[in-house]
């Protein structure tokens, strides 16, 4: 590899923002043909570096080669001339325009008099015929005269992808690109990449996730703080020493713990039945239950009844039919605050959506489900004085990194938002906590942190409900682990049996793998 | 045949009236397809109004006074774009501003100049007739015996339909406005091409000030273009973003315009105060009629910042 020149070569990267220095002198090679790993934690200065190479940021110091002669990007189009394409995290696609016209904006001039020939549009059907073979010679399955609104979050990635191929791009990069997958769409993915590499592409993929480096790349860089802290060949490492380098300590990638406890059922759901668009089922009859001092793991691919489910036991949704008991007390179709009231404590999926007014500060934020209460209310007036000393105490015990609790949480990392939720939710020890997605989009050490106070509540006597579509993060935390399959619970095994293959072949819905096993509830459908 | 002679009448006024409309809203499509909303519409028509009579007037030369009137709207327009595109203010806001600017301007500038001039009258801007296709019944003498504005107007809005649709100026423009980033990574300059979008807006609605000054009045009058440059926003949305419903929607509000003047003119035994108001009765109506319809782009307003 050493005698190629390298598709790719940055030297001395350096940009600073404001206080922040978020790339510090780094160095990275990419060699025709590879897959190279960018690993780092959030804010270790991967997306600025990637950024940079795209002309979306200009960098303080250094140079960039691109096949050995020296290039500067001042902008996307820039970049986009030099073969460099980029696959946002967010994706960079126009919803309201078809797949065609996303990949063909801005490819030819926009309206140039002597060639006018290219600036107008002559045939639609041409064009969508031109996309259509681009994706089909890459195996790209896509419909070019499809609106982009109407495609699944999959298919859009396969969008931009196909975007940057059309571009004749020489080097792809691709942030978190598996962040929104399912895991079948992940090994697709994957796969597609590899066929590109075979045709001498070259790929940087920015990631947090280990098992993702080890699955697919050649090579890894690890960022930390913004600078490289390691480099690996990634058949000479492993996950332990690429974590360890990520963290900047050692790391535990499992959870320890001890066995549970289980006292009596805490949270007892039976024939939970939740009723979508068009009478479709998101909720079929479903039953669990889970005891005091239980974490019981609810596994399943997105979109399989994971969000009714978690918003139908925390009030926010009215279920059709079915109950909800919490310690022998009847909730069904109470109003949320009477469910809090009842210890019942969410930690949703979407903690910017859900669970933070994100203007709002960290202290406001603490008290938004109890704000109108003695102590943080007297005679009708908040308390700011008592609002702030509650905030101080929880940023200190959850350990929030916030430089003050007055400031807005839209500034503060995710692992840290997420904290604010925690410290809200599980600070009064409630009985039953229903926690959806935990750490969706942390990163490891945030991650860690979330596992160690779930585990720690679970010890403290709390039922634990834990929604999550990771597989790893189920298997590791579980005392019991069911599958949620359309709506249903399709199978249940315990934590300490857990079968990885199983499980992902009844997530799949495949019937074969539903062993008669000893279940709780009464699922009176056929199964 | 005589109710035939006033349907005649009737609707070559109706597009006589839709053409200032239409020149205004098929270029407040262009801004907001690329996301910027322009409620200064009535300032800017304003000072295409002064601005071509004062020219025409002085140089004797209509088409000059109406070519002077698009540059300096789409001055007011670059003006406009560098106050909500470059510094980012509140686009509402920017366009009251335009609007106060517009009428304060225009007012001064009249007073001013022709405070003291006497015969204020320009020579009117010719008929022209259509040959063979003027003598088709009815539709002959409503679109075919028209000044060269009215064509122009009417020629206009296919004419931006087509870029807009059918060229890649066109899907740029309509990117920019749903979702600026994505335009941005894809090589192209979301600032360049809102800046083109709203000197474009600013030069078509000084045209269709210039018209009502130099086409329809043939003199200027403080505050002449009376609510027309609020009634084309309207347009905008009722012709869902598009030019060619912008040149319908222009029609229907023409239309309007034509029949209370036409009501008014049959001396029938309603207060021709409540005849004016049709228009903008219309306008409210419609806007009620369209409630919660949406094809409005996603970034319409939002200001653009390069922040990654």
């Amino acid at each position: 590899m050493t005698e190629q020149t390298p598709r790719l070569r940055l030297a001395g990267i350096s940009k600073h923002f404001g206080a922040v220095q978020a790339n510090n002198d780094i160095a990275l090679e990419v060699a025709p043909g590879e897959i190279h790993c960018l690993l780092g934690e959030n804010g270790a200065g991967k997306s600025t570096l990637m950024n940079i190479l795209y002309g979306l940021v200009r960098p303080d110091a250094g140079a960039i080669f691109l096949d050995g002669k020296p290039a500067t990007i001042r902008s996307p189009h820039q970049a986009i001339e030099l073969g460099i394409g980029m696959v946002h995290q967010h994706f960079m696609l126009v919803p309201t325009l078809t797949v065609a016209e996303n990949v063909i904006l801005a490819t030819r001039p926009l309206l140039s008099l002597r060639r006018l020939g290219e600036s107008v549009i002559r045939d639609r059907r041409a064009i969508e015929r031109q996309v259509g073979e681009v994706a089909q010679r890459y195996g790209l399955k896509i419909d070019p005269a499809a609106r982009v609104s109407a495609l699944s979050v999959g298919e859009q990635q396969r969008v931009e992808i196909v975007k940057a191929l059309y571009r004749g791009v020489k080097l792809l990069i691709l942030d978190e690109p598996t962040a929104v997958l399912t895991p079948q769409e992940t090994s697709d993915l994957f796969k597609t990449l590899r066929d590109f590499t075979a045709a001498g592409l070259s790929i940087i993929l920015i990631t947090h996730k280990l098992h993702e480096v080890m699955a697919i790349s050649d090579r890894v860089t690890v960022l930390r703080d913004g600078k490289v802290v390691g480099r690996r060949v990634t058949r000479q490492t492993d996950t332990h020493e690429l974590a360890e380098l990520m963290v900047g300590r050692d790391v535990r990638l499992t959870v320890e713990k001890r066995a549970a406890q289980p006292g009596a059922p805490a949270l007892v759901v039976e024939a939970l039945t939740v009723l979508g668009a068009h009478g479709r089922r998101l909720l079929d009859q479903l039953s669990l239950q889970v005891a005091a001092g239980e974490v019981l793991g609810v596994a399943g691919v997105d979109g399989n009844g994971q969000r009714e489910l978690a918003l139908a036991i925390t009030g926010i949704l009215r279920p059709d039919s079915g109950s909800i008991t919490v310690e022998g007390k009847a909730l069904t179709g109470a109003m949320p605050r009477q469910i809090a009231d009842a210890s019942v404590r969410h930690i949703p999926e979407d903690r910017q959506q859900m669970g933070l007014i994100l203007d709002f500060s960290a202290a406001d934020n603490f008290v938004l489900k109890q704000f109108s209460r003695l102590p943080f209310t007297r005679r009708g007036l908040l308390q700011p004085a008592t609002i702030l000393a509650h905030a101080q105490r929880l940023i200190r015990a959850f350990d929030v990194r916030t430089p003050s609790p007055a400031l807005p949480v839209a500034n503060l990392s995710g692992g840290n938002q997420q904290k604010v939720v925690l410290g809200r939710e599980i600070d009064s020890n409630p009985r039953v906590l229903v926690a959806a997605q935990p750490t969706r989009g942390l990163d490891v050490g945030a991650t860690e942190y979330v596992h160690k106070a779930l585990i720690a509540q679970r010890d403290a006597g709390a039922a634990i409900l834990l929604i999550s579509t990771e597989l790893e993060e189920v298997l590791a935390l579980s005392d019991r682990i069911v599958v949620l399959y359309e709506g249903r619970i399709v199978g249940e095994v315990p934590g300490d049996r857990a079968n990885t293959q199983k499980i992902g072949l009844m997530m799949a819905g495949v019937q074969a793998a539903l062993q008669p096993v000893e279940r709780w509830g009464t699922n009176t459908n056929e199964a | 045949m005589e109710w035939l002679i006033g349907l005649q009448a009737l609707l070559q006024a109706t597009v006589r009236m839709a053409a200032p409309l239409t020149f205004t809203a098929v270029g407040e499509t262009y801004g907001e397809r690329a996301g910027v909303i322009n409620i200064g519409l009535e300032g800017l028509m304003l000072i295409g109004a002064v601005t071509a009579y004062a020219v025409a007037f002085a140089s004797g030369n209509v088409w000059l006074g109406v070519f002077a009137a698009g540059l300096a709207a789409a001055t007011f327009g670059v003006l406009f774009g560098v106050v909500t595109i470059t510094l980012g203010a509140n686009q509402i806001v920017a366009g009251a501003a335009l609007n106060l600017i517009g009428l304060g301007l225009s007012s001064f500038i009249y007073r001013a100049f022709f405070g003291s001039v006497t015969n204020r009258a320009i020579q009117p801007l010719e008929t022209v007739k259509i040959p063979l296709l003027n003598q088709i019944p009815v539709v002959g003498p409503v679109l075919f015996e028209q000044n060269l504005l009215v064509y122009a107007a009417l020629l206009l809005a296919p004419l931006a339909a087509l870029v807009l649709n059918r060229t890649m100026l066109g899907l740029a423009l309509r990117s920019v406005g749903e979702h600026p980033k994505a335009t941005a990574t894809a090589g192209l300059s979301v600032i360049g091409l809102r800046y083109a979008a709203v000197a474009f807006g600013g030069m078509m609605a000084g045209i269709g000030g210039a018209y009502l000054s130099v086409a329809y009045a043939n003199q200027f009058v403080e505050n002449m273009v009376a609510g027309r440059g609020f009634i084309a926003l309207a347009i905008v949305v009722f012709g869902r973003w598009s030019p060619l419903g912008a040149l319908w929607a222009s029609l229907l509000f023409g239309f309007t315009f034509a029949l209370q003047l036409r009501l008014q003119a049959q001396s029938i035994p309603i207060a021709y105060q409540f005849l004016q108001i049709l228009p903008y009765v219309a306008t409210i109506v419609a806007m009620i009629l369209l409630r919660g319809q949406s094809a409005q782009p996603k970034a319409l307003g939002v200001p653009y910042t390069e922040r990654t």
